[in-house]
Protein backbone atom coordinates (compact mmCIF):
# COMPACT_ATOMS: atom_id res chain seq x y z
CA UNK A 1 0.00 0.00 0.00
CA UNK A 2 1.31 3.66 -1.24
CA UNK A 3 0.05 6.54 0.05
CA UNK A 4 -1.60 8.29 3.30
CA UNK A 5 -2.34 5.89 6.12
CA UNK A 6 -6.13 6.25 6.38
CA UNK A 7 -7.34 6.41 10.10
CA UNK A 8 -11.14 6.22 10.66
CA UNK A 9 -12.35 8.38 13.75
CA UNK A 10 -15.84 7.09 14.89
CA UNK A 11 -17.67 6.42 18.35
CA UNK A 12 -20.98 5.40 18.03
CA UNK A 13 -22.64 7.77 20.51
CA UNK A 14 -22.66 11.40 19.82
CA UNK A 15 -20.88 13.89 21.51
CA UNK A 16 -18.22 12.85 22.70
CA UNK A 17 -15.93 14.99 20.92
CA UNK A 18 -15.15 13.08 18.08
CA UNK A 19 -14.84 15.71 15.84
CA UNK A 20 -12.88 17.78 18.27
CA UNK A 21 -10.20 14.72 19.08
CA UNK A 22 -10.08 14.47 15.26
CA UNK A 23 -9.12 18.11 13.95
CA UNK A 24 -6.62 18.38 17.49
CA UNK A 25 -5.26 14.87 16.75
CA UNK A 26 -4.72 15.97 13.25
CA UNK A 27 -2.75 19.27 14.36
CA UNK A 28 -0.53 17.27 16.50
CA UNK A 29 0.13 14.67 13.89
CA UNK A 30 0.88 17.84 11.75
CA UNK A 31 3.54 18.63 13.86
CA UNK A 32 5.01 15.94 13.89
CA UNK A 33 5.68 15.81 10.43
CA UNK A 34 2.33 13.93 8.85
CA UNK A 35 0.68 15.51 5.97
CA UNK A 36 -2.44 15.52 6.87
CA UNK A 37 -6.04 15.73 5.68
CA UNK A 38 -8.97 15.92 7.86
CA UNK A 39 -12.45 14.22 5.49
CA UNK A 40 -15.62 15.25 6.89
CA UNK A 41 -17.52 12.06 6.17
CA UNK A 42 -20.72 12.97 8.80
CA UNK A 43 -22.28 13.80 5.49
CA UNK A 44 -25.58 14.03 7.25
CA UNK A 45 -24.79 16.54 10.10
CA UNK A 46 -21.31 18.28 9.37
CA UNK A 47 -19.62 20.13 11.46
CA UNK A 48 -15.95 20.17 11.13
CA UNK A 49 -17.12 23.64 9.73
CA UNK A 50 -17.91 24.50 13.13
CA UNK A 51 -15.26 23.61 15.21
CA UNK A 52 -12.52 25.12 12.96
CA UNK A 53 -14.35 28.19 12.21
CA UNK A 54 -14.41 27.61 8.73
CA UNK A 55 -17.00 29.19 6.57
CA UNK A 56 -16.10 27.06 3.03
CA UNK A 57 -17.25 28.07 0.01
CA UNK A 58 -16.37 24.63 -1.82
CA UNK A 59 -17.29 21.49 -0.24
CA UNK A 60 -17.41 17.72 -0.51
CA UNK A 61 -20.96 17.97 -1.68
CA UNK A 62 -19.68 20.52 -4.53
CA UNK A 63 -17.28 17.64 -5.46
CA UNK A 64 -19.82 14.82 -5.45
CA UNK A 65 -22.13 16.90 -8.08
CA UNK A 66 -19.14 17.99 -10.20
CA UNK A 67 -19.22 21.42 -8.97
CA UNK A 68 -15.94 21.67 -8.28
CA UNK A 69 -12.31 19.56 -8.40
CA UNK A 70 -11.32 17.63 -5.44
CA UNK A 71 -7.74 19.89 -5.73
CA UNK A 72 -10.22 23.07 -5.17
CA UNK A 73 -11.99 21.63 -2.40
CA UNK A 74 -9.10 20.90 0.26
CA UNK A 75 -8.89 23.50 1.81
CA UNK A 76 -5.92 24.90 4.57
CA UNK A 77 -7.01 24.20 7.89
CA UNK A 78 -5.59 26.77 11.16
CA UNK A 79 -3.21 23.64 12.52
CA UNK A 80 -1.50 23.17 9.12
CA UNK A 81 -3.43 20.01 8.11
CA UNK A 82 -5.71 20.15 5.35
CA UNK A 83 -9.80 19.54 5.41
CA UNK A 84 -12.06 18.49 2.92
CA UNK A 85 -15.61 19.39 4.41
CA UNK A 86 -19.22 17.68 4.31
CA UNK A 87 -21.10 21.02 4.36
CA UNK A 88 -24.50 21.71 4.34
CA UNK A 89 -26.95 20.23 1.46
CA UNK A 90 -24.99 17.33 2.03
CA UNK A 91 -28.20 15.57 3.83
CA UNK A 92 -29.34 13.88 0.52
CA UNK A 93 -26.12 12.33 1.04
CA UNK A 94 -27.16 10.57 4.26
CA UNK A 95 -28.32 7.47 3.11
CA UNK A 96 -25.90 4.89 1.51
CA UNK A 97 -26.86 4.32 -2.22
CA UNK A 98 -24.29 3.34 -4.86
CA UNK A 99 -23.55 7.07 -5.95
CA UNK A 100 -22.50 7.69 -2.25
CA UNK A 101 -20.84 4.59 -1.71
CA UNK A 102 -18.84 5.22 -5.33
CA UNK A 103 -18.07 8.80 -4.87
CA UNK A 104 -16.89 8.16 -0.98
CA UNK A 105 -14.56 5.57 -2.53
CA UNK A 106 -13.37 7.82 -4.96
CA UNK A 107 -12.35 10.64 -3.34
CA UNK A 108 -10.36 8.14 -1.09
CA UNK A 109 -8.22 6.60 -3.85
CA UNK A 110 -7.49 10.31 -5.12
CA UNK A 111 -6.33 11.85 -2.08
CA UNK A 112 -4.19 8.88 -0.38
CA UNK A 113 -1.23 9.39 -2.97
CA UNK A 114 -1.52 12.90 -1.61
CA UNK A 115 -1.18 12.58 2.07
CA UNK A 116 0.68 10.57 4.87
CA UNK A 117 -2.47 10.57 6.60
CA UNK A 118 -6.43 10.59 6.31
CA UNK A 119 -8.50 10.91 8.81
CA UNK A 120 -12.30 10.28 8.02
CA UNK A 121 -14.29 11.77 10.86
CA UNK A 122 -17.74 9.91 10.79
CA UNK A 123 -21.19 10.53 11.89
CA UNK A 124 -22.18 9.56 15.32
CA UNK A 125 -24.07 6.19 14.84
CA UNK A 126 -23.89 2.80 13.46
CA UNK A 127 -25.61 3.52 10.15
CA UNK A 128 -24.41 2.11 6.58
CA UNK A 129 -23.00 4.88 5.94
CA UNK A 130 -20.50 5.09 9.01
CA UNK A 131 -19.63 1.09 8.33
CA UNK A 132 -19.16 2.23 4.54
CA UNK A 133 -16.90 4.87 5.75
CA UNK A 134 -14.68 2.83 8.13
CA UNK A 135 -14.76 -0.06 5.80
CA UNK A 136 -12.25 2.40 3.64
CA UNK A 137 -9.75 2.85 5.98
CA UNK A 138 -6.84 1.18 7.62
CA UNK A 139 -6.88 1.53 11.10
CA UNK A 140 -9.78 2.51 13.10
CA UNK A 141 -9.64 4.92 16.61
CA UNK A 142 -12.55 4.74 18.61
CA UNK A 143 -13.55 7.63 20.69
CA UNK A 144 -15.21 7.20 24.21
CA UNK A 145 -15.74 9.06 27.28
CA UNK A 146 -16.14 7.13 30.40
CA UNK A 147 -19.84 7.65 30.52
CA UNK A 148 -22.02 4.45 30.37
CA UNK A 149 -23.96 5.45 27.11
CA UNK A 150 -20.59 6.08 25.30
CA UNK A 151 -19.04 2.57 26.19
CA UNK A 152 -22.05 0.51 25.51
CA UNK A 153 -21.98 2.23 21.75
CA UNK A 154 -18.38 1.98 21.63
CA UNK A 155 -18.56 -1.55 22.19
CA UNK A 156 -21.49 -1.95 19.90
CA UNK A 157 -19.73 -0.45 17.54
CA UNK A 158 -16.34 -2.34 17.77
CA UNK A 159 -18.68 -5.78 17.82
CA UNK A 160 -20.37 -5.11 14.57
CA UNK A 161 -16.86 -4.00 12.68
CA UNK A 162 -15.56 -7.63 14.31
CA UNK A 163 -17.92 -9.38 12.91
CA UNK A 164 -18.59 -7.72 9.77
CA UNK A 165 -15.05 -6.20 8.62
CA UNK A 166 -11.61 -6.95 7.75
CA UNK A 167 -9.29 -7.10 10.89
CA UNK A 168 -7.63 -4.12 11.26
CA UNK A 169 -5.72 -2.45 14.01
CA UNK A 170 -8.32 -0.77 16.20
CA UNK A 171 -7.49 2.06 18.61
CA UNK A 172 -9.40 3.29 21.79
CA UNK A 173 -9.36 7.47 22.72
CA UNK A 174 -10.56 7.75 26.14
CA UNK A 175 -12.14 11.38 26.18
CA UNK A 176 -12.80 13.61 29.39
CA UNK A 177 -11.26 11.13 31.96
CA UNK A 178 -11.22 12.34 35.36
CA UNK A 179 -9.11 9.99 37.03
CA UNK A 180 -5.27 8.63 35.91
CA UNK A 181 -5.71 4.95 35.84
CA UNK A 182 -9.20 5.49 34.11
CA UNK A 183 -8.60 5.29 30.42
CA UNK A 184 -6.78 1.87 31.13
CA UNK A 185 -9.60 0.84 33.05
CA UNK A 186 -12.08 0.90 30.62
CA UNK A 187 -9.89 -0.43 28.08
CA UNK A 188 -9.30 -3.47 30.15
CA UNK A 189 -13.29 -3.74 30.49
CA UNK A 190 -13.60 -3.50 26.94
CA UNK A 191 -11.51 -6.34 26.02
CA UNK A 192 -12.52 -8.33 28.65
CA UNK A 193 -16.45 -8.02 26.79
CA UNK A 194 -14.53 -8.56 23.47
CA UNK A 195 -12.96 -11.79 24.33
CA UNK A 196 -15.99 -13.22 25.94
CA UNK A 197 -18.73 -12.75 23.27
CA UNK A 198 -16.79 -11.01 19.72
CA UNK A 199 -13.44 -12.98 19.79
CA UNK A 200 -14.97 -16.35 20.68
CA UNK A 201 -14.17 -18.65 17.28
CA UNK A 202 -12.42 -15.23 15.09
CA UNK A 203 -9.09 -16.39 13.85
CA UNK A 204 -7.84 -13.09 14.21
CA UNK A 205 -8.90 -11.74 17.59
CA UNK A 206 -9.23 -8.26 18.10
CA UNK A 207 -7.09 -6.60 20.53
CA UNK A 208 -8.13 -3.23 21.49
CA UNK A 209 -5.42 -1.01 21.77
CA UNK A 210 -5.04 2.59 24.40
CA UNK A 211 -3.70 5.42 22.33
CA UNK A 212 -4.39 7.74 25.07
CA UNK A 213 -6.73 9.29 27.37
CA UNK A 214 -7.63 13.27 27.24
CA UNK A 215 -8.52 14.73 30.61
CA UNK A 216 -11.39 16.97 31.61
CA UNK A 217 -9.68 20.04 31.08
CA UNK A 218 -12.01 23.59 31.32
CA UNK A 219 -9.30 24.33 28.55
CA UNK A 220 -10.83 22.15 25.90
CA UNK A 221 -14.13 24.05 26.80
CA UNK A 222 -12.66 27.22 26.11
CA UNK A 223 -11.40 26.48 23.20
CA UNK A 224 -14.31 25.03 21.90
CA UNK A 225 -16.60 27.91 22.40
CA UNK A 226 -13.99 30.16 20.66
CA UNK A 227 -14.26 27.82 17.62
CA UNK A 228 -10.46 27.60 17.22
CA UNK A 229 -7.85 24.14 18.45
CA UNK A 230 -6.94 23.79 21.05
CA UNK A 231 -3.53 23.27 20.34
CA UNK A 232 -3.36 26.79 19.45
CA UNK A 233 -4.98 28.06 22.03
CA UNK A 234 -3.83 26.13 25.24
CA UNK A 235 -0.68 23.83 23.99
CA UNK A 236 0.36 23.55 27.15
CA UNK A 237 -2.81 22.27 28.64
CA UNK A 238 -2.84 18.81 30.18
CA UNK A 239 -5.38 17.59 27.29
CA UNK A 240 -3.25 19.63 24.27
CA UNK A 241 -0.20 17.27 25.96
CA UNK A 242 -2.31 14.25 25.74
CA UNK A 243 -3.51 14.77 22.31
CA UNK A 244 0.10 15.27 21.27
CA UNK A 245 0.62 12.16 23.38
CA UNK A 246 -1.56 10.21 21.36
CA UNK A 247 -0.57 11.25 17.83
CA UNK A 248 2.68 10.23 19.10
CA UNK A 249 1.21 6.78 19.45
CA UNK A 250 -0.86 6.57 16.49
CA UNK A 251 2.73 7.70 14.19
CA UNK A 252 4.40 5.02 16.15
CA UNK A 253 2.89 1.80 14.61
CA UNK B 1 8.14 -23.65 -28.00
CA UNK B 2 7.89 -23.48 -31.53
CA UNK B 3 4.48 -23.77 -32.69
CA UNK B 4 4.61 -25.58 -36.09
CA UNK B 5 7.05 -28.18 -35.33
CA UNK B 6 4.14 -30.31 -33.94
CA UNK B 7 1.86 -30.02 -37.03
CA UNK B 8 4.79 -31.44 -39.29
CA UNK B 9 4.47 -34.81 -37.61
CA UNK B 10 1.37 -35.37 -35.49
CA UNK B 11 2.04 -37.42 -33.01
CA UNK B 12 -0.08 -40.92 -32.13
CA UNK B 13 -3.17 -40.44 -30.06
CA UNK B 14 -1.91 -40.75 -26.23
CA UNK B 15 1.65 -40.03 -27.39
CA UNK B 16 3.68 -37.06 -25.85
CA UNK B 17 3.74 -34.00 -28.73
CA UNK B 18 8.02 -33.65 -29.78
CA UNK B 19 8.92 -30.45 -28.25
CA UNK B 20 10.38 -29.47 -24.92
CA UNK B 21 7.01 -29.82 -22.88
CA UNK B 22 6.73 -32.90 -20.29
CA UNK B 23 2.73 -33.54 -20.86
CA UNK B 24 3.05 -37.01 -20.20
CA UNK B 25 1.82 -36.86 -16.29
CA UNK B 26 -0.74 -34.41 -16.69
CA UNK B 27 -2.67 -36.82 -19.87
CA UNK B 28 -2.09 -39.95 -17.31
CA UNK B 29 -3.82 -37.81 -15.22
CA UNK B 30 -6.46 -36.71 -17.16
CA UNK B 31 -7.16 -40.74 -18.52
CA UNK B 32 -7.03 -41.38 -15.11
CA UNK B 33 -9.57 -38.83 -13.92
CA UNK B 34 -11.69 -39.96 -16.70
CA UNK B 35 -12.29 -36.07 -17.86
CA UNK B 36 -13.03 -35.10 -21.06
CA UNK B 37 -10.75 -36.37 -23.99
CA UNK B 38 -9.00 -33.59 -25.63
CA UNK B 39 -10.17 -33.22 -29.03
CA UNK B 40 -8.26 -30.93 -30.84
CA UNK B 41 -4.89 -31.90 -32.75
CA UNK B 42 -2.60 -32.60 -30.85
CA UNK B 43 0.55 -30.69 -29.88
CA UNK B 44 -1.70 -27.73 -31.31
CA UNK B 45 -2.07 -24.21 -29.38
CA UNK B 46 -5.84 -25.20 -29.21
CA UNK B 47 -5.24 -28.66 -27.45
CA UNK B 48 -2.33 -26.98 -24.94
CA UNK B 49 -5.09 -24.60 -24.46
CA UNK B 50 -7.58 -27.63 -23.59
CA UNK B 51 -5.25 -29.75 -21.91
CA UNK B 52 -4.64 -26.33 -19.13
CA UNK B 53 -8.57 -26.15 -18.96
CA UNK B 54 -9.00 -30.16 -18.04
CA UNK B 55 -5.84 -29.44 -15.55
CA UNK B 56 -7.50 -26.38 -14.05
CA UNK B 57 -11.13 -27.84 -14.05
CA UNK B 58 -9.25 -31.45 -12.52
CA UNK B 59 -7.51 -28.77 -9.96
CA UNK B 60 -10.84 -27.36 -8.90
CA UNK B 61 -12.89 -30.12 -8.10
CA UNK B 62 -12.75 -32.44 -5.39
CA UNK B 63 -11.75 -36.55 -6.27
CA UNK B 64 -14.15 -37.84 -4.55
CA UNK B 65 -17.25 -35.96 -4.60
CA UNK B 66 -16.17 -33.96 -8.28
CA UNK B 67 -17.85 -30.60 -6.34
CA UNK B 68 -15.35 -27.84 -6.04
CA UNK B 69 -12.46 -28.34 -3.79
CA UNK B 70 -11.77 -25.87 -1.00
CA UNK B 71 -9.20 -23.93 -3.09
CA UNK B 72 -12.03 -23.29 -5.80
CA UNK B 73 -14.37 -22.25 -2.86
CA UNK B 74 -12.08 -19.62 -1.44
CA UNK B 75 -11.51 -18.15 -4.33
CA UNK B 76 -15.40 -18.21 -5.29
CA UNK B 77 -16.05 -16.59 -1.59
CA UNK B 78 -13.56 -13.69 -2.25
CA UNK B 79 -15.47 -12.82 -5.61
CA UNK B 80 -18.50 -12.75 -3.89
CA UNK B 81 -17.13 -10.25 -0.98
CA UNK B 82 -16.27 -7.99 -4.12
CA UNK B 83 -20.10 -8.57 -5.38
CA UNK B 84 -21.49 -7.98 -2.37
CA UNK B 85 -19.57 -4.96 -1.08
CA UNK B 86 -20.39 -3.36 -4.70
CA UNK B 87 -24.01 -4.17 -5.33
CA UNK B 88 -25.13 -4.60 -1.56
CA UNK B 89 -27.21 -8.09 -2.01
CA UNK B 90 -27.11 -10.22 0.60
CA UNK B 91 -25.24 -13.24 0.25
CA UNK B 92 -25.16 -16.47 2.49
CA UNK B 93 -22.43 -18.64 3.54
CA UNK B 94 -23.76 -22.21 4.79
CA UNK B 95 -21.01 -24.60 6.74
CA UNK B 96 -22.25 -28.00 6.63
CA UNK B 97 -20.69 -31.22 9.12
CA UNK B 98 -21.98 -34.64 8.49
CA UNK B 99 -23.04 -35.75 12.26
CA UNK B 100 -20.93 -38.29 13.72
CA UNK B 101 -19.20 -39.04 10.64
CA UNK B 102 -16.71 -41.61 12.54
CA UNK B 103 -19.37 -43.96 13.95
CA UNK B 104 -20.24 -44.31 9.98
CA UNK B 105 -16.61 -45.23 9.47
CA UNK B 106 -15.97 -47.50 12.02
CA UNK B 107 -19.55 -49.08 11.78
CA UNK B 108 -19.81 -50.02 8.39
CA UNK B 109 -15.69 -48.84 7.17
CA UNK B 110 -13.94 -46.48 4.95
CA UNK B 111 -15.73 -47.56 1.39
CA UNK B 112 -18.97 -46.73 3.32
CA UNK B 113 -17.77 -43.71 4.29
CA UNK B 114 -16.68 -42.50 1.19
CA UNK B 115 -20.22 -43.30 0.02
CA UNK B 116 -21.91 -41.58 2.18
CA UNK B 117 -19.56 -38.28 1.64
CA UNK B 118 -20.54 -38.81 -2.38
CA UNK B 119 -24.63 -39.41 -1.18
CA UNK B 120 -24.41 -36.30 1.08
CA UNK B 121 -22.14 -34.09 -1.71
CA UNK B 122 -24.91 -35.11 -4.50
CA UNK B 123 -28.24 -34.27 -2.07
CA UNK B 124 -26.80 -30.81 -1.39
CA UNK B 125 -26.01 -29.99 -5.27
CA UNK B 126 -29.32 -31.54 -6.01
CA UNK B 127 -31.03 -28.60 -3.49
CA UNK B 128 -29.70 -25.84 -4.19
CA UNK B 129 -30.02 -23.33 -7.05
CA UNK B 130 -27.49 -23.34 -9.79
CA UNK B 131 -25.47 -19.93 -9.11
CA UNK B 132 -25.37 -21.31 -5.66
CA UNK B 133 -21.72 -22.93 -5.55
CA UNK B 134 -21.31 -25.98 -3.28
CA UNK B 135 -17.95 -27.34 -2.06
CA UNK B 136 -16.35 -30.27 0.22
CA UNK B 137 -14.17 -28.31 2.22
CA UNK B 138 -12.38 -31.80 3.38
CA UNK B 139 -13.27 -34.45 5.60
CA UNK B 140 -16.89 -34.73 6.66
CA UNK B 141 -17.49 -30.77 6.05
CA UNK B 142 -19.00 -29.30 3.08
CA UNK B 143 -19.57 -25.64 2.25
CA UNK B 144 -22.34 -23.51 0.29
CA UNK B 145 -22.45 -20.15 -1.13
CA UNK B 146 -25.97 -18.92 -1.93
CA UNK B 147 -25.58 -15.27 -3.68
CA UNK B 148 -28.24 -12.65 -3.73
CA UNK B 149 -30.27 -14.94 -0.88
CA UNK B 150 -32.56 -12.52 1.15
CA UNK B 151 -32.10 -12.59 4.54
CA UNK B 152 -35.58 -13.82 5.30
CA UNK B 153 -35.04 -17.10 3.19
CA UNK B 154 -32.08 -17.32 4.81
CA UNK B 155 -33.08 -20.25 7.61
CA UNK B 156 -35.75 -21.57 4.89
CA UNK B 157 -32.80 -22.72 3.06
CA UNK B 158 -30.92 -24.11 5.50
CA UNK B 159 -33.69 -26.38 6.30
CA UNK B 160 -34.23 -27.50 3.50
CA UNK B 161 -30.72 -28.59 2.79
CA UNK B 162 -31.06 -30.50 6.41
CA UNK B 163 -34.29 -32.39 5.61
CA UNK B 164 -33.02 -33.30 2.19
CA UNK B 165 -29.68 -35.05 3.68
CA UNK B 166 -31.99 -36.62 6.45
CA UNK B 167 -34.32 -38.12 3.67
CA UNK B 168 -31.29 -39.26 1.32
CA UNK B 169 -30.68 -43.07 2.45
CA UNK B 170 -27.38 -44.23 1.21
CA UNK B 171 -26.97 -47.87 0.14
CA UNK B 172 -23.82 -48.92 2.08
CA UNK B 173 -23.99 -52.54 0.89
CA UNK B 174 -26.13 -54.12 -1.27
CA UNK B 175 -29.77 -54.33 0.45
CA UNK B 176 -28.53 -52.12 3.39
CA UNK B 177 -29.20 -48.25 3.21
CA UNK B 178 -28.27 -45.75 6.50
CA UNK B 179 -29.27 -42.37 6.46
CA UNK B 180 -27.01 -39.19 8.12
CA UNK B 181 -27.81 -36.22 9.29
CA UNK B 182 -25.81 -32.69 9.14
CA UNK B 183 -25.32 -29.42 11.36
CA UNK B 184 -25.92 -26.35 9.14
CA UNK B 185 -23.97 -23.04 10.28
CA UNK B 186 -24.96 -19.82 8.65
CA UNK B 187 -23.48 -16.11 8.19
CA UNK B 188 -24.82 -13.16 6.06
CA UNK B 189 -21.77 -11.58 4.06
CA UNK B 190 -22.50 -8.26 5.81
CA UNK B 191 -24.12 -5.80 3.16
CA UNK B 192 -21.69 -2.98 1.35
CA UNK B 193 -18.57 -3.51 3.68
CA UNK B 194 -15.74 -5.55 2.83
CA UNK B 195 -15.00 -8.28 4.94
CA UNK B 196 -12.46 -11.56 4.17
CA UNK B 197 -13.34 -14.65 3.42
CA UNK B 198 -11.54 -16.46 6.54
CA UNK B 199 -13.67 -13.81 8.68
CA UNK B 200 -17.01 -15.06 6.81
CA UNK B 201 -16.07 -18.50 7.34
CA UNK B 202 -15.20 -18.03 10.74
CA UNK B 203 -19.01 -16.45 11.47
CA UNK B 204 -20.58 -19.23 9.70
CA UNK B 205 -18.43 -22.04 11.35
CA UNK B 206 -19.48 -20.47 15.09
CA UNK B 207 -23.07 -21.21 14.28
CA UNK B 208 -21.91 -24.36 13.43
CA UNK B 209 -20.44 -25.32 16.55
CA UNK B 210 -23.92 -23.90 18.10
CA UNK B 211 -26.06 -26.93 15.65
CA UNK B 212 -23.35 -29.30 17.12
CA UNK B 213 -23.89 -28.35 20.80
CA UNK B 214 -27.70 -27.81 20.57
CA UNK B 215 -28.02 -31.73 19.55
CA UNK B 216 -26.45 -32.00 15.76
CA UNK B 217 -29.39 -32.52 12.93
CA UNK B 218 -30.01 -28.70 12.90
CA UNK B 219 -29.44 -25.64 11.34
CA UNK B 220 -28.50 -21.99 13.34
CA UNK B 221 -28.10 -18.70 11.06
CA UNK B 222 -26.20 -16.60 12.41
CA UNK B 223 -28.59 -13.23 14.18
CA UNK B 224 -28.62 -10.31 11.89
CA UNK B 225 -28.66 -7.48 14.58
CA UNK B 226 -24.81 -8.26 15.54
CA UNK B 227 -24.45 -4.24 17.30
CA UNK B 228 -27.35 -5.32 19.87
CA UNK B 229 -25.83 -5.11 23.07
CA UNK B 230 -27.24 -7.51 25.72
CA UNK B 231 -27.69 -7.40 29.36
CA UNK B 232 -25.20 -9.74 30.26
CA UNK B 233 -22.84 -7.64 28.27
CA UNK B 234 -23.69 -4.58 29.95
CA UNK B 235 -23.22 -6.48 32.91
CA UNK B 236 -19.63 -7.74 32.40
CA UNK B 237 -18.81 -4.00 30.66
CA UNK B 238 -20.00 -2.55 33.74
CA UNK B 239 -18.72 -5.11 35.94
CA UNK B 240 -16.41 -3.03 38.02
CA UNK B 241 -18.21 -0.12 38.61
CA UNK B 242 -16.94 3.79 38.29
CA UNK B 243 -13.70 2.11 36.92
CA UNK B 244 -11.13 1.62 39.87
CA UNK B 245 -8.14 2.55 38.92
CA UNK B 246 -5.71 -0.57 38.50
CA UNK B 247 -2.60 -0.20 37.90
Amino acid sequence: MSGARITAVTSGKGGVGKTFVSANLAAALSRQGERVLVLDADLGLANLDVVLNLYPKLTLHDVFTGKTTLDDAILPAPGGFSVLLAGSGMIEYSRLTPEVRDQLHDVIVKVRPRFDRVLLDTGAGISDVVLYTVSLADEVLIVATPEPTSLTDAYATIKILAASQTPRPMHLLVNQTQRPGEARAIRHQLQQVIDRYVNVGLSSPLQLDLVGDVPLDAAVRDAVLRRELLLETAPGSLAAQAIVAAAARLIGR
Amino acid sequence: MDPRAPESSPPPPGEPPPHALRLDVALQLLGQSGLASLQGEAGSVAWLQELIDALVDLSSRDALTGLANRRTFELALAREIDRVARSGEPALLLTLDIDHFKRVNDTHGHAAGDLVIRAVGQALADTVRPMDLVARMGGEEFSIVLPNCPAAFGPQVAERIRVRVAQTPVEVTPGQSITVTVSVGGAFAPQWVRTTPRLWMDRADVQLYRAKSDGRNRSCLEPAAVSLVSAEEKGLLFASTQFQDFT
